[in-house]
Formats: C-alpha cells, sequence, structure tokens
C-alpha cells in the first residue's frame, strides 16, 4: 500500500465532496469508486493538485459485470512520476452510449487508450470523436469482450469427426 | 564442385527438361519475406546465422511478392489480415507453394475464436503444414524439404 | 476472387474502382487530412521495416511526411476474451504469445498479478529464479529489436550476430523449460519445476562471453558515421510528450525521465539488487539505442548479483489448492490424486476482487488487470501492453521528417505487433 492512499481520499474528498460513492481497498490497491459526471475534474484535479501530480495515465479498462447493476465501469489507472504513488479511479457506467467525459484533454493519451475501449467493450467517451474500429475490421458488428458476445468457437477436428467436418470446411482454391 | 569426379569428364549429360526444370525451382525456392507473429522470429532464426536457410537455396527473402515464389504464413491470421494475405497470394507469380508454418496457420492452434481463421487452408491453397507452436527452425526446414520433394514429382503442364 | 481485392476496408472495395476522393475518405480514417494537394500512402501491413503487420496511413508532401495514423489489429487474436473462457493456469500459454519476443516477461506480470489476486508469497529461490530468467529475457529481446532495428538502417551482419547470441538464451529457455520460445515456466506460486543442474553454469558462461558480444555490437554501430547520419536528431520526444503519451520503457528513458518499475514500485524483491537505470539525454533514435545497450550490461549485472546470492530450496510454495502435489506423492497419497486431480480438471479459485500488476518488460510498463469472481476462471484480463501505448507516440516523433527516417523511428521504439494487437 502506497503511503499516500489516505492523501488522495483526503484531496479528492476535500474538493468534490459529493463525487466518491465507495472506497475500496483490496490486496493493497486503493481504488476510488467516483461518478461519472465528476470524473474529467477529478482527473483534471489529480494532475494539477501540487501534492498530487498526477501527470502520468497508465491505463483505462473497461469491465463488464454482466449481470451486476450498472453493468459496465471503466478502470483508470493513474500514476505519479514525481511523487512515486498511484491510484485507481473507477467509474460505474450504467448505459454505453452514455460514457464518461474524455480525458484526452488532460492526458493526451487518453484518445488512443479510449479507441481501444470502444472497440472491444463499446464504451463511448463524450468528447472523443475518433473512436474508430482500431483491433477489428470497420465492418464488425458487436464488441466482443463484452459478456454476452460469443467467443466464436469451432468445432475441432479429429479422428471420429473427421470427414463430417472435413466435407463442410471451405478449403480455398487457387 | 565434387561432380566433376563423380561425372567424369562427358561433357553432355543427358536428363528430361521437368527434372532440370524441377530441379533448378527446388534450388532457388524464394520466400516471401512476410511474418506475422511469433513463429516469424523462428522463421528469422532458421535465416539466420545458427540454421542459415541458405543451404537450400533460399536465403534470399522476398518482400515484393511479385519476386517470390513461395509464401511461408508464419503465424496467426486474423479475420482483418485474411483478405490481405489473400491479396498477396494472389500477387505472387506462378509457380508459387505455400507452407503453414505453426499450428495457427494451419488449423488455429490455440486461439480458437471470433478473430482468428481456423487454419489458412481456408484461404489460400496450402502445400504443407508444419507443425509446432512455434515449430523449431528444423522443423521449418524439414517442411522445407518436404515442399521440395513434392515440387519434384511435379509435371510441367500443372503450371502451364 | 472478390476476396482478393478486398483490403480489410469497409464492404471489400475494388481498390481500382474508387476515385481518388473516394479512397481518401475511406482510407483516411482516423488521418486527419490536412491539404488536398498531399499525398497518402499505405505502408503496410506487408512491409518489411514495420516489424510485423503494422500499418500506416501516411500524408505525405513529397518525401516528408505531413501526418500519420497507424492503422493495426492486423493480428487481433482476440487473447483476452480467450483467457475468459481458460482456467488461470490454462490461460497462461496465452501471455507467451502476446509479446512473443520477450515470453517470459509476459508470464511474469501475469503470474504476479494472479498471485497478487490470490494473496500468496512465493519462496526466495522461485523468486531470484524469476529475476534470472527475467533479465534474460530482456536481453533475448533487446538482441532482436538491435538485429532488426540494425537491418532497417541496412547494417545487416549486426542481425546476424544478434541471431548467434540469441541462440543461446533459447537454449537456456530449453534447458529450464522444454520449449525454446514459449516457456511457459513461471506458474502460480512458484515455477513448474527446479531449474537443471547445469542452469547455474551455463548462465555464468554466458555472463563471460556475453559482454565482449556487446562491445562487438558497438564496434559496428555506435561510432559508425551512417548508423550517426540516420539516428541522430531523428525522432525527437521532449520529456513532457513522452510522460503525457504514456511513453514507458527506454523510449522514455531515453528522453531523460528516471522511471523504471523495477526502481520506484518493486517486485519480486528487485529492490534488493544494485542496478543504474540507463538515461538518455536527446529523446532521439541514438539516445534510445543507447539507452537499451546500456540496459543490457546492466541486465548482465543483475544476474550475476542474482546467482551469487540464489538460494536453496523449493521453488513452489506449499499449498496444494495452488500448486499440484508432485509425480512421486501421486502413488502414495489419495489426498495428492485428489487434488491434483481438482487442480488439473477444475483449477483454483480466485477470490472476488481486482488487482493490477505492472512489471517492466523489455519494451515499457507491462501491466495486467485482473478482476476474479469466485470462480477458477478469470472474469476479465486486460494487459497494458507497452507497445500499445508506445505506438501513439509516432506521430509525434515523425512528424516533417522522411519516410526513410521513419523505418528508424519505428525501429526505435521497438514495437511487436503481437503484444500491440493482442
Ligand atoms: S503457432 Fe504458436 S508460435 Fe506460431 S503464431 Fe501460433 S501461437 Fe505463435
Amino acid at each position: 500500500m502506497s503511503n499516500s492512499d489516505g492523501l488522495f481520499y483526503e484531496k479528492v474528498n476535500d474538493a468534490f465532496p459529493e463525487s466518491i460513492i465507495e472506497v475500496v481497498d483490496f490486496r493493497g490497491e486503493r481504488t476510488l469508486v467516483v461518478e461519472q459526471a465528476y470524473l474529467k475534474d477529478i482527473c483534471l484535479f489529480l494532475r494539477d493538485e501540487e501534492d498530487l501530480v498526477c501527470n502520468f495515465l497508465e491505463d483505462i479498462v473497461a469491465d463488464d459485470m454482466l449481470p451486476e447493476f450498472p453493468r459496465f465501469a471503466v478502470n483508470y489507472h493513474i500514476y505519479s512520476i514525481p511523487k512515486n504513488h498511484h491510484i485507481r479511479l473507477r467509474v460505474p457506467v450504467d448505459d454505453p452510449d452514455d460514457g464518461p467525459d474524455s480525458v484526452g484533454t488532460v492526458w493526451p493519451v487518453a484518445y488512443w487508450l479510449e479507441m481501444e475501449v470502444w472497440d472491444l467493450m463499446g464504451i463511448t467517451f463524450k468528447g472523443n470523436d475518433k473512436l474508430r474500429r482500431l483491433f477489428l475490421p470497420e465492418d464488425w458488428q458487436g464488441h466482443p469482450l463484452r459478456k454476452d458476445y460469443p467467443l466464436g468457437y469451432e468445432e475441432v477436428q479429429f479422428s471420429f469427426n473427421w470427414q463430417a467436418i472435413d466435407a463442410k470446411k471451405p478449403y480455398a482454391k487457387d | 564442385m565434387g561432380v566433376e569426379q563423380k561425372l567424369g569428364n562427358m561433357g553432355v549429360v543427358t536428363t528430361r527438361l521437368e527434372d532440370l526444370v524441377n530441379w533448378g525451382r527446388t534450388n532457388s525456392t524464394w520466400p516471401m519475406l512476410f511474418g506475422l507473429a511469433c513463429c516469424a522470429i523462428e522463421m528469422m532464426s532458421t535465416q539466420a546465422s545458427h540454421y542459415d536457410a541458405s543451404r537450400f537455396g533460399m536465403e534470399l527473402m522476398r518482400p515484393s511478392p511479385r519476386q517470390a515464389d513461395l509464401m511461408i504464413v508464419a503465424g496467426r491470421v486474423s479475420r482483418k489480415m485474411a483478405p490481405v494475405l489473400r491479396r498477396l497470394y494472389d500477387q505472387m507469380s506462378d509457380p508459387k507453394w505455400v507452407i503453414a508454418m505453426g499450428d495457427c496457420a494451419s488449423c488455429g492452434g490455440i486461439f480458437n475464436n471470433y478473430a482468428i481463421v481456423q487454419g489458412v487452408d481456408e484461404i489460400v491453397p496450402v502445400d504443407v503444414y508444419v507443425a509446432g507452436c512455434p515449430p523449431r527452425p528444423e522443423a521449418l526446414l524439414d517442411g522445407i524439404m518436404t515442399l521440395h520433394e513434392k515440387v519434384r514429382g511435379e509435371k510441367l503442364q500443372e503450371w502451364a | 476472387m472478390t476476396v482478393g481485392m478486398n483490403l480489410g476496408m469497409p464492404g471489400g472495395d475494388n481498390i481500382q474502382e474508387l476515385s481518388v476522393e473516394e479512397l481518401r475518405a475511406k482510407y483516411g480514417s482516423g488521418l486527419e487530412i490536412q491539404s488536398e494537394e498531399n499525398m497518402l500512402l499505405s505502408m503496410g501491413p506487408q512491409h518489411p521495416s514495420t516489424h510485423g503487420v503494422l500499418r500506416l496511413l501516411l500524408e505525405l508532401d513529397g518525401e516528408t511526411v505531413v501526418n500519420l495514423a497507424p492503422d493495426i489489429g492486423f493480428l487481433h487474436t482476440g487473447i483476452e476474451k480467450n483467457m475468459e473462457s481458460k482456467t488461470y493456469t490454462q490461460a497462461l500459454v496465452m501471455t507467451d504469445r502476446m509479446d512473443y519476443l520477450a515470453p517470459m516477461s509476459n508470464n511474469f506480470g501475469y503470474i504476479l498479478a494472479v498471485e497478487k489476486l490470490l494473496g500468496v508469497e512465493v519462496t526466495p529461490r522461485a523468486e531470484v529464479i524469476r529475476v534470472i530468467l527475467g533479465e534474460l529475457t530482456r536481453i533475448l529481446s533487446h538482441l532482436v529489436w538491435l538485429g532488426t532495428s540494425a537491418l532497417d538502417v541496412a547494417a545487416q551482419s549486426v542481425f546476424l550476430y544478434c541471431f548467434r547470441e540469441r541462440e543461446y538464451i533459447l537454449d537456456i529457455y530449453e534447458m529450464v523449460a522444454g520449449q525454446r520460445m514459449m516457456a511457459s515456466y513461471f506458474r502460480p506460486g512458484g515455477l513448474w519445476r527446479d531449474v537443471p543442474e547445469e542452469f547455474v553454469p551455463a548462465i555464468r558462461n554466458f555472463l563471460d562471453f556475453f559482454p565482449s558480444r556487446i562491445d562487438d555490437y558497438e564496434a559496428l554501430l555506435k561510432e559508425n558515421p551512417i548508423f550517426h547520419k540516420r539516428t541522430k536528431g531523428v525522432g525527437v520526444i521532449s520529456a513532457e510528450d513522452a510522460i503525457s503519451m504514456g511513453l514507458t520503457g527506454p523510449s522514455l528513458r531515453g528522453s531523460g525521465v528516471n522511471w523504471d518499475i523495477r526502481k520506484s514500485i518493486p517486485y519480486s524483491g528487485y529492490e534488493n539488487y544494485d542496478f543504474e537505470v540507463p538515461l538518455g539525454t536527446e529523446g532521439d533514435v541514438y539516445s534510445r539505442y543507447l539507452c537499451r545497450m546500456k540496459e543490457m550490461r546492466q541486465s548482465l549485472g543483475i544476474i550475476k548479483q542474482a546467482l551469487d546470492r540464489l538460494p536453496d530450496g523449493p521453488v513452489q510454495i506449499d499449498d496444494r489448492k495452488i500448486v499440484p502435489p508432485p509425480r512421486s506423492e501421486l502413488g502414495r497419497s489419495m489426498e495428492a490424486v485428489i487434488h491434483h486431480f481438482k487442480l488439473w480438471t477444475e483449477g483454483f479459485k480466485a477470490p472476488k476482487g481486482y488487482v493490477f500488476q505492472r512489471v517492466e518488460s523489455p519494451k515499457g510498463e507491462f501491466a495486467c488487470y485482473l478482476r476474479g469472481n469466485d470462480t477458477s476462471k478469470p472474469a476479465r484480463v486486460h494487459f497494458r501492453t507497452p507497445s500499445y501505448v508506445n505506438l501513439a507516440s509516432l506521430p509525434i516523433m515523425a512528424k516533417g521528417l522522411f519516410v526513410a527516417d521513419l523505418v528508424a523511428i519505428i525501429g526505435s521504439i521497438d514495437i511487436v505487433l503481437g503484444e500491440i494487437d493482442r
């Protein structure tokens, strides 16, 4: 546990008294679960506050917690290189089409990370107009990392079902 | 070269045209410089100092498909890559062969999911499959020798 | 044949039938075109210097790069999704195949995350062996980087030398794990098995001959005027830009930012080793080259210290719920058979909660986000892969330079497509 965990909570709670929904401590990592509406302001605050200087956005991770509610959550892993401390902000998201604000103006790399989240999990970010298909072909339907998206498993060919599968396998021609 | 001692001073060698052509093809198969994933690293090892594929006349990797005879599909082929792969194959000039290197290229390997084509034989006709994840360079060399064997038995009309 | 004409673009158009305007509209996805006068060029996905299947959309004014957008995903493997359908131990094999130049660093990150989620600590011997192999992996990856990026600036012989030494490390991999590349040697709760007897002498031998080999590489490149011309002052990124673009690893340290996870958030006992973090000053391709070369020497130092303190003892923890019983026990104890059966059919269960474990992989910060939900399969696995994030700063580095410089820059940020696309 980094010794700044308490500091993060105090500072954020002072500045945005109603923003923190929950504080989670698990395996020495502190998570501040915050309201979606406050996210961008908190990020800006974390970056500019003298004692925190969180100048480095490590990662944005989206999580699908089907069947829980709210279904989605977005995690921001934020780190401060000068102070050597880190924090995770977790934002519950009800409606993926009405996602959190983009933090691209705070850390430019966020535009790039948000693109991945949108492509694979389908959560939009307000203010990021660069969202596009990145990993998948442009005409792909759906967002594969969601829990209700099938894995797309194909039957494996063994000796007992060799012929049946061979017959319907689309072999290429010259 | 050693051949002279065996043949003596004959001056003339007679053979079938087909054999001569196939002999030439096996000894200068130029692969396409085209790596996809982990297997490509083993393909590079095969080319590099230790395993030295130039012993088989194939040290020359051609980045342009127009100059290549052999496509080594080294790695997994995603749904996004599949059209590109087929396009590259179509651009190669005849005669051309394909080696599917690694489990992923042969059958999808450990990735049985939405993103990976379950075997490149759905996209391009494959001549030799090399098993392994990744196949050792020796295995790839063996695959190449198997291909040479196959080429030696080919008829000229097949490519005409 | 329809499929042959499709470049993976929307709708599968025939490229010859589209007008230039339509092409710009479609191929420019992600690329903000600055001027109608400029030329659009698609570089890749099959291009020898993109280190895999990266595709770059370039907007060129003559030979100068005005703007560029990376188009990735040609190697998208669905690893994160696929891991959700496997048990924690089964999913391990997928991590090898992400950054296939440094398989053990990926294992390292994932395994530490699993152990953090389970709340277990491994034995001292396992920790030290992990460090040794982790650092060897760093050298392994840097060797491929050195070979291929030198090849990009037309120094062919370095490639051959690097791959010669790489074989030695791969032999060590094979010795400990039985596989040349995809080792999957680190397991939850320790290692797969103890290292064989030949391990320590083999590494000592490596420590003996490798420094002079690094000298050889440097003799080929460091003072080479052509290499200087191609790399000095090329692809400069300032420290502020590098931080705000999330650059990590040697690419970040080339700009003079002192940040290494092994120092700032130590894991696996890295706080006990004495090593320096090499820093660059200029932030150009040459600084990044120097950083990586020095890093190889530092890694040798760490391996040496680790070998000297390699303790005896078990390499697995004594928790039969996580680590399978040894083969010898199976014949004697019914309990062991039950544990064995349970572990290999069902796997261990991890508690509810989420963790984020960072490690310093050869390319930068590799991190694994793992969420457990009381079952034996992870509910969500996500990897923060350094190559993916580092690629975001490519447009900044390449603006205003020539296409030929672009090739050198791509080599210098050391990307691996398997890791970018996952
Ligand atoms: S067969 Fe194995 S090594 Fe080869 S591309 Fe597939 S996963 Fe990688």
